[in-house]
């Protein structure tokens, strides 16, 4: 159906979807009177090999908000994702060209180590992947090998007060030192979130977190990510419209590998720029 | 367009007739599908049961022929140890005590048995009917207690090996005299002593504590297992962390481009040579070129160790392969360095992998021959290995050293060390599947 250059589209339709952000350099500290930028990207493009998977992603994600990215399957919004804390860097055949800079520093740069990157920058993952190991050493990793505690308290401390945030303490404050891959499919996603917290990220890039729960774990973990947002910065993926409608304030679709339209939630909602955009929404395609 | 394949739709069953016909079809062709299904099952089961039937022959040979080796024939000697043949200045002096002449002894005691014998001949083949290891019996139990120097004596020590045969019934006394190796003045003097009731049968220990000999009845197999573990010490020392270390390179960290391809080729290829090759090149750049020692286990141990490094590189490369992507993508998304990664996660994660590898890689050179016989593991040799320096055999050369040999003795005794050999690859074949079993993860 939309058959189009890829090249040739994004500039049409960016002007059109995102007037203030991408109209602005590399690094303003505010725009549009929302707040911090805390990861701009501009002209990102990610190639698998020979295979492009994104075209020219330019987007701005601010600092104590919610964006959420959405779009059909395969379409690079997970690929945009794991560019932010350089996670494809783990994938031989996958190079990633453009800007992407955090707090207006470049994270390609030689400045910044991809270590400490992704310690800054925490993810969590679609299947939750806790490690073979106890709950207290799934949560305790993290600050371990940044060194983090100082003392045993320190880290019984951190432990403790992730769970906290995860909303997971109450349920397993008692079997600690049990194997957190025995815990519930939502239990062990917000044990992930726990882990992730952990190491206090300024930000915590979630990849379609909830697609593996039923809708009782996904409500939870919603009500979470909008609890997160007081002290992080979230990005997250998902493939669910209302998902995004609910717990983001930001919202980017994408097609195709190209980012589509970008802009405040209510307004990609309910007055969509972008005929594809509004096709996604209401359900014509994808 | 949608149309059109419709009509494709209703064309296909009228095709062949009525649309009834594709379950006719199907069941006409049940019956013949279930007959392969059961002929299947049928060549399956044919072959679990050849093989476990072969499986039976061979334990059942080796076990008939070796179980007679575990005891051993013993005579009961009454000895008197005169001091004057000791130790005639009465000094006690272990140096002396263990140079005495106690052959002169045993043939006394011997001789006492049967005094009615006295032609000179008959004497000396009176004296056969006792192992030339006596003396080394009274020996010992002197040294042990020297107050025993003076006093009489009544000790087991082994017969002959013939006579033990003959004991056992492994030579038969119907034969002609000319056909077999013991006479029949032995077995009259044998069947005596039986009466009398000094012929005992007694578990044989010196088969699991001696050395190699050249007489049956005194060899044993603890030389060629001190060599076994010597040599398997050395293997695992060097060819675990060798390959572990290659693997965990070549899976988690080196570029996948031709030169890695080139090296996963040349190491699945190097599993399949032939364990002699190993051998020749020990012989040839470690013994000729370092000039490392003749016989040690220390090569033998470099040898097998080349030989089994293929193996636990592909079976912990499969390991590690093996470990869900999901696992280093959470370590790597808090900021682990790839070597904490690896350190933390994956390499515990595919240990029980990589250690039943390398348990069937041991348990593969355990049981090799062919690259030991080329550095000269095929020696005879009778003393206890002090050290992987020193020379020695392993148990699959001795038992090769004993089906070689003439003697009658030494094939039940060939047996009864297969029987232990086979005892160790059990045991080490039971610990990687306990291995395997107790530390299998699910994630």
């Amino acid at each position: 159906m939309a058959d189009s250059t890829p090249q040739a589209m994004p500039q049409e339709a960016a002007p059109i979807s995102e007037p203030p952000p991408a109209a602005e350099p590399l690094k303003t500290s505010t725009d549009s009177g929302n707040g911090a930028v805390k990861f701009a990207s501009r002209k990102v493009c990610v190639y698998y090999g020979e295979k492009q998977a994104l075209f020219d992603v330019d987007l701005d994600v601010l600092k104590n908000k919610v964006t959420a990215l959405i779009g059909p399957s395969g379409c690079g919004k997970s690929t945009y994702l794991r560019c932010l804390n350089r996670m494809n860097d783990t994938i031989p055949i996958c190079r990633v060209t453009g800007e992407i800079s955090l707090d207006g520093v470049d994270i390609h740069s030689k400045a910044v180590d991809v270590v400490h990157l992704r310690a800054r920058v925490g993810m969590v993952f679609q299947k939750p992947n806790p490690f073979p190991k106890s709950i207290y050493d799934n949560i305790a990793y993290g600050p371990r090998i940044h060194g983090i505690a100082s003392s045993k308290g320190e880290l019984d401390d951190i432990v403790q007060s992730s769970l906290e945030k995860a909303g997971l303490l109450k349920e397993v404050h008692d079997r600690l030192q049990e194997p957190g891959t025995g815990l519930s499919g939502g239990q062990q996603q917000r044990l992930c979130i726990a882990r992730a917290v952990a190491v206090e990220p300024e930000v915590i890039l979630m990849d379609e977190p909830c697609s593996a729960l039923d809708p009782i774990a996904t409500a939870r973990i919603e009500e979470l990510i909008d609890e997160l947002r007081e002290n992080y910065t979230i990005v997250i993926v998902t493939h669910s419209m209302q998902q995004a409608a609910r717990v983001s304030q930001r919202t980017g679709f994408f097609h195709l590998g190209e980012l589509v339209e970008f802009g405040e939630t209510e307004q990609i909602f309910t007055n969509p720029q972008d005929e594809r955009t509004q096709g996604y929404i209401t359900g014509r395609f994808g | 367009m949608s149309n059109a394949v419709a009509t494709d739709v209703q064309v296909a069953p009228n095709m062949n007739g009525s649309p009834r016909n594709a379950s006719e079809a199907v069941a006409k062709s049940l019956k013949r599908r279930y007959a392969a299904e059961k002929r299947f099952r049928a060549y399956g089961l044919v072959a679990i049961i050849f093989a476990a039937l072969c499986l039976a022959i061979l334990l059942v040979t080796i076990v008939g022929k070796g179980y007679s080796a575990f005891t051993q024939t013993m005579i009961r000697l009454d000895i008197t140890l005169y001091p004057q043949d000791i130790d005639p200045d009465g000094t006690r002096d272990p140096d002396v005590l263990s140079t005495a002449n106690y052959q002169k002894l045993v043939k006394q005691a011997v001789q006492d048995l049967f005094p009615e014998v006295t032609n000179r001949r008959e004497r000396r083949h009176l004296q056969e009917i006792i192992s030339p290891g006596a003396t080394y019996h009274i020996r010992d139990a002197v040294l042990e207690d020297t107050s025993l120097i003076g006093q009489r004596l009544v000790i087991e020590v082994p017969v002959s090996d013939d006579l033990d045969q003959f004991n056992k019934g492994f030579i038969s006394g119907d034969v002609p005299e000319v056909e077999r190796r013991v006479s029949d003045k032995q077995i009259a003097w044998f069947n005596r002593l039986k009466d009398r009731g000094v012929i005992i049968s007694t578990f044989n220990t010196t088969l699991f504590t001696a050395g190699d000999s050249r007489e049956p009845e005194l060899a044993g197999i603890w030389g060629a297992v001190v060599g076994s573990f010597f040599t398997m010490a050395v293997t695992l020392l060097l060819s675990f962390p060798l390959a572990v270390g290659a693997a965990v390179y070549l899976e988690e960290f080196a570029p996948k481009n031709r030169w890695t391809d080139l090296i996963e080729v040349n190491i699945n290829n190097l599993a399949a040579v032939p364990s002699i090759v190993f051998g020749l090149l020990g012989l040839a750049v470690f013994i000729n070129f370092f000039g490392l020692p003749r016989s040690a286990p220390v090569v033998g141990g470099m040898v097998l160790a080349l030989m089994t490094l293929p193996t636990i590189i592909i079976a912990a490369r499969a390991a590690l392969k093996a470990v869900p992507p999901s696992i280093r993508e959470g370590a790597f998304g808090i900021g682990a360095s790839p070597i904490q990664v690896v350190t933390h996660h994956v390499l515990p994660l595919a240990m029980p992998g990589i250690l039943t590898g390398t348990i069937i890689g041991m348990a593969q050179a355990l049981g090799e021959t062919a690259p030991l016989l080329m550095i000269g593991m095929v020696a005879f040799i009778v003393d206890i290995p002090g050290g992987p320096l020193d020379p020695s055999t392993v148990l699959p050369v001795q038992i090769y050293l004993w089906s070689d040999a003439p003697e009658r003795a030494f094939e039940e005794r060939a047996s009864a060390a297969i029987m232990v050999l086979l005892g160790f690859l059990i045991m080490m074949n039971a610990i990687a599947v306990v291995l395997r079993k107790r530390f299998e993860r699910r994630w």
